[in-house]
């Protein structure tokens, strides 16, 4: 950090502070506005809306809305749902796509350019436009559970699961920055007897944690954000993720303050999740260096 | 050498296809498959629910899809053969519908909508649409994203040298602006469906105030002309983080040498950007464009929480006409169909910017 | 320890109630009302009744936030994984009967005996569904409204004409007190378009799709009467009268309470909150008369039995035991909806005579109009309610209407005139 020294120089500082703040602003305004109309009841949070107190936590403020939206909804477990269905999703396609990108860019056998050039084509396939083929996929297979072997996966945790523990774009991720790494390490560690498993799990894994962290980032928000899938599949409310949830709050009169609190408890666990792999997300791109 | 080599390879082939082999094979099902199955279905008339078998249809809803046709307007004239005026002093035409409905002599024209026109002396040429809405579609999901791609990288990459400062509380600063990224799209939509609101939005009231009461409140989502504007500067504030930390990861990259190298030169801060900063981050701007490229076609919760393609068709997009087709028409075959035209669509743009943006 | 002991004794006493209900034959329900405790209580009181009245049938019941409903229905259809008993929006019903979805009801004789026409969902003359409630449209106005600007209060027998109506509109808007005279609810861009709209399109003569045969909209939604409505609603919006497709969703909910509107079109599922809001001053008046009598719509949410199902004469038997009129009136009383038949009216508070919203009960009765029954109004609606965004966002009518009727008669024949294959 340089020392301040010039009146010029201060005023060079407070203005990059201004400009800063005035951009922090920008992109908090919404969710200050989310959170602070929370607390206030339905008839004060719309008229509220039309000047600057929609800002302010003034006025008739409570935690009303919060205790309304736990008697319309199970709001725990939708929550505890999303978060679970979200984690195994993560850790899993954490591991699969890792290891699938460390097979394309560290090993040679035939047949991998095509199909990393097929993986990377299904980029652009955009998931509301296969759900209904999906559904009928998922549909017709069968699973091995605590019951046997059963037909179809609807109303289950693993249909939320299962088809998105590997996706392009994971793998993507994992191929840009393996690429960078530098071959050495590979050989070395085949001279030594390592077997490639062993070169992926105790090589790679450990010094590409900044990497992780960017997927999971990008996984987490995906997953913990999906409405039409679990829609489809889940027809039973022990099931359901907080998106779906999010409907119950829009009967014939919707209740805009118990929106506001569901809304505001459903985005706290992203945020969290977020905020503690916030260090290793930025140093990790940083150090990454992903290149296009 | 030579068996030993190829025994290598072959162990190689091995590991690689057990270590790769789980992701690919979860992939084929999950994605390829059903892509695949779309694909099919665009080919058939496939309904969500029906009583009735599937049947091919060739390529009839491509057809359907895709058709354009032209008509010429001849001004109307009087008894007399002159051309009859109107009190305004414009010519009059005939409707397009007494050519376009069951008129035997332009069968070929049959069901379709005026697109757009231009005058050709006294005549009016005319493009017609056999599916006007999706051809606004299309249009409209090119422009968001001809603007979205650059302006989104271009905020995006100002932003990240805002945050690339080396100043007190910058990660304060880091996590804010990434803020909207974590909250989900359809809780962004739903909040700014307050911030636009055209009698007594946020928005409008904040220029109000700023202008003094001069500013005359716009109805941002219901106008046809601020539509379409409305979701594009929502959608980048809501994205623009998530690529503000990938141009950061680039500018990081950069080797802090070169900037001394360049300040004993003497360089100015632009020549810095331009000579040193910008030349560094090639890859990242490459990887930054199609991604954005990629999630500016997908287009559509904002869509469906904010406008459901109104006013006018201003904001409708290909997702949201296909999930349309596909789910409230009930009509797979038709979504499947538009499906494939936009992987299509997005394949050939993301061949040629690879060619365009190829090492040399 | 001691409450994990009392835990112990409720499980166990509960495993040994559960064992007694055994021979009981498990049907499933699915619902649309998830979110609203009211309906849950209300039906799972119900089921409760039933499940303790025989020993056959054991009911159990899944909720479903309205909004996803109908997707999640035809997902767990695609899937073949429907529930015995369904609760079916009823111009939606001939879709989900055509499809295979649902088969008819195996009721007494006698059983719909007394119901409102709008609350039986009838579909190649067998009946599919039945709905314990009707909803209606009604004009809220105020009463010092009406007296302040001088504006005759209409009836059932004399309802507000076209020119009186256009009239009204241009008093109170003329009078400077409201931006907007008449709120439509055009905010609401769901079944409202079809299910409130369209009888305005029925009074000047219009239709969605000729009903004579239900195999073109050609004539009936692009025809002179429908243009001519077409031609009314844009004018509403050019005249200011309406706030447009964009309308802010909290003055939708509270505009007409706070008194940005004079007019109010919307449905009675709002009654209860307006009256407790203003009191007496609210009145609730029937629809203006276009040329062919005032009408609104009729139809709400009913109950009927998956095709799917193995046990058809439980889900019936179910459904029968639930239209009791004690059920009936409960329902009324906890959603203000008009009860289905005039015994369970009397019992409720509202449609009793002298209710307040006994008006209600007549308008359902006597202007209720069903809208098109058969498989492709799902479309059909999707398509009017297009058109009359477009046309109040400043489209061609005649155009718009051409389109429309252009892409539902595209669907009928895509269908095959929505006939089942032999």
């Amino acid at each position: 950090m340089a020392a301040v020294t010039s009146p010029n120089q201060r005023l060079k500082i407070s203005l990059k502070y201004l400009l800063l703040i005035l951009v922090a602003l920008i992109f908090v305004f919404p969710i200050v506005f989310m959170v602070v109309s929370s607390f206030k009841p339905d008839l004060q949070l719309l008229r509220d809306t039309s000047s600057i107190r929609a800002f302010l936590p003034i006025g008739d403020i409570s935690l009303d809305n919060y205790f309304a939206a736990f008697r319309r909804a199970p709001v725990g477990l939708f929550v505890f749902n999303s978060i679970f269905v979200t984690t195994l999703t993560v850790i899993g396609s954490l591991f699969l796509c890792s290891m699938a990108a460390f097979a394309f860019v560290f090993l040679e056998f035939r047949g991998k350019e095509i199909v990393l050039s097929i993986i990377i084509a299904t980029l652009i396939v955009p998931f509301e436009t296969i759900a209904v083929p999906m559904l009928m996929v998922v549909n017709s297979l069968p699973w091995i559970g605590g019951s046997g072997v059963t037909w179809g996966w609807l109303n289950t945790y693993h249909v939320q699961i299962v088809p998105f523990l590997a996706d392009a774009l994971t793998v993507f991720l994992f191929v840009q920055f393996f690429r960078d790494l530098p071959k050495e390490l590979i050989e070395a560690a085949r001279l030594d007897g390592a077997s490639w498993f062993q070169v992926y799990s105790m090589v790679i894994v450990p010094i590409a944690g900044p990497v992780f962290a960017t997927a999971a980032i990008l996984k987490f928000l995906a997953m913990y954000n999906q409405y039409l899938w679990p829609l489809m599949v889940t027809q039973s409310e022990q099931f359901r993720p907080v998106m779906v949830g999010l409907q119950y709050f829009f009967q014939l009169n919707t209740a805009w303050g118990e929106v506001m609190a569901y809304l505001s408890m459903i985005t706290l666990p992203v945020l969290a999740f977020y905020l503690f792999l916030q260090r290793a997300f930025i140093t990790s791109i940083a150090s990454t260096g992903i290149k296009g | 050498m030579r068996p030993n080599r190829s025994k290598s390879l072959q162990s190689n082939t091995l590991a690689g296809w057990l270590m790769s082999g789980p992701a690919l094979l979860l992939i084929t099902l999950f994605l390829i498959v059903p892509f695949l199955l779309a694909f099919w279905f665009s080919f058939t008339n496939q309904r969500l629910i029906s009583p009735n078998p599937t049947q091919f249809v060739g390529t009839s809803n491509f057809e359907q899809l895709l058709g354009v046709g032209a008509l010429v307007l001849e001004p109307e004239t009087a008894a007399d053969g002159s051309l009859v005026v109107a009190d305004d002093g414009e010519l009059s035409y005939p409707r397009v519908r007494e050519f376009t409905r069951n008129n035997p002599d332009f069968q070929h024209l049959n069901g379709m909508r005026e697109w757009f026109g231009w005058d050709w002396g006294n005549s009016k040429v005319l493009v017609l649409a056999r599916d006007l809405v999706f051809m606004k579609a299309l249009t409209n999901t090119l422009f968001f994203v001809a603007v979205v791609a650059p302006l989104q990288s271009l905020i995006a990459l100002l932003l990240a040298l805002m945050i690339n400062q080396k100043l007190l509380g910058i990660n304060v600063f880091r996590t804010v602006y990434f803020m909207p990224v974590v909250v989900s799209i359809v809780v962004v939509s739903l909040l700014w469906r307050f911030i636009y609101d055209g009698r007594s939005g946020l928005l409008n009231n904040l220029l109000q105030f700023l202008s003094f009461g001069q500013f005359q409140p716009v109805d941002w989502l219901g106008n046809p002309d601020t539509a379409m504007w409305a979701i594009i500067v929502m959608s980048i504030w809501q994205a623009v983080g998530f690529h503000m930390v990938i141009w950061l990861a680039g500018l990081q990259n950069i080797p802090l040498t070169l900037y001394e190298a360049a300040d004993i030169e003497g360089a100015s801060s632009w020549q810095k950007f331009r000579f040193v900063t910008w030349p560094g981050l090639r890859n990242t701007a490459v990887l930054i464009l199609v991604v954005i490229t990629m999630q500016a076609f997908a287009l559509f919760s904002q869509i469906d929480v904010m406008t459901n393609g109104g006013p006018l068709d201003s904001t409708q997009t290909l997702v949201f006409q296909a999930v349309q087709r596909g789910y409230e028409q009930q009509n797979i075959a038709g979504g499947s169909a538009i499906s494939v035209l936009l992987f299509l669509m997005v394949l050939t743009i993301s061949l040629v910017q690879r060619y365009v943006t190829r090492e040399r | 320890m001691k409450s994990l002991s009392i835990l112990a004794a409720t499980l166990a006493f509960s495993t040994a109630f559960g064992g007694a209900a055994f021979a009981q034959t498990d049907l499933t329900m699915w619902y649309h009302g998830a979110g609203s405790t009211v309906e849950r209580d209300l039906i799972n009181g119900i089921i409760t009744d039933f499940n303790g009245s025989q020993t056959e049938w054991k009911v159990s019941l899944q909720e479903f936030p309205q909004a996803a409903y109908n997707d999640s229905v035809v997902a767990a259809a695609v899937a073949g994984n429907l529930p015995d008993i369904i609760d079916v929006d009823g111009p939606v019903m001939p879709n989900w009967a055509w499809a295979g979805y649902m088969q008819p009801l195996q009721l007494s004789e006698g059983a719909l005996d007394g119901f409102l026409p709008g609350a039986i969902g009838t579909y190649n003359d067998q009946v599919y569904s039945v709905g314990l409630w009707d909803a209606a449209v009604a004009m809220y106005a105020r009463k010092s409204t009406l007296e302040k600007f001088d504006i005759r209060m209409p009836t059932l027998e004399e309802p507000w004409t076209r020119e009186e109506f256009d009239g009204i509109l241009e008093t109170l808007k003329a009078s400077g007190e409201f931006e907007y005279p008449l709120n439509l609810g055009m905010a609401d861009q769901g079944e409202w378009y079809p299910y409130a709209f369209a009888p305005f399109l029925w009074s000047f003569g219009g239709d969605l799709v000729d009903r004579t045969t239900y195999e073109t909209a050609e004539g009936a939604l692009n025809g002179d009467a429908a243009v001519e409505f077409g031609e009314w609603w844009q004018s509403l919006f050019t005249n200011n009268y309406v706030p447009g497709t964009s309308q802010d969703m909290a003055d939708h909910e509270t505009g007409f309470i706070d008194g940005d509107y004079a007019l109010q079109w919307n449905g009675n599922w709002v009654a209860v909150n307006t009256l407790a809001a203003l009191d007496d001053d609210v009145v609730f008046l029937p629809a203006p008369d276009f040329g062919n009598g005032p009408k609104i719509g009729g139809a709400s949410w009913q109950f009927g039995v998956a095709a799917t199902s193995a046990h058809p004469d439980g889900a019936s038997a179910f459904i029968e035991f639930a239209l009791q009129p004690k059920y009936l009136a409960a329902f009324s009383d906890g959603i203000g909806l008009i009860p289905a038949t005039a015994e369970a009216a009397a019992l409720t508070k509202n449609y009793a005579a002298g209710g307040a919203l006994e008006a209600f009960y007549a308008l359902s009765e006597q202007q209720a109009m069903l809208r098109p029954v058969t498989p492709g109004y799902v479309f059909e609606a999707l398509e009017f309610r297009k058109a009359l965004s477009d046309i109040a966002n400043g489209a061609d009518v005649v155009d718009a209407l051409d389109a429309a009727t252009d892409a539902i008669n595209a669907d009928i024949a895509r269908n095959n005139n929505y006939a089942v294959a032999p």
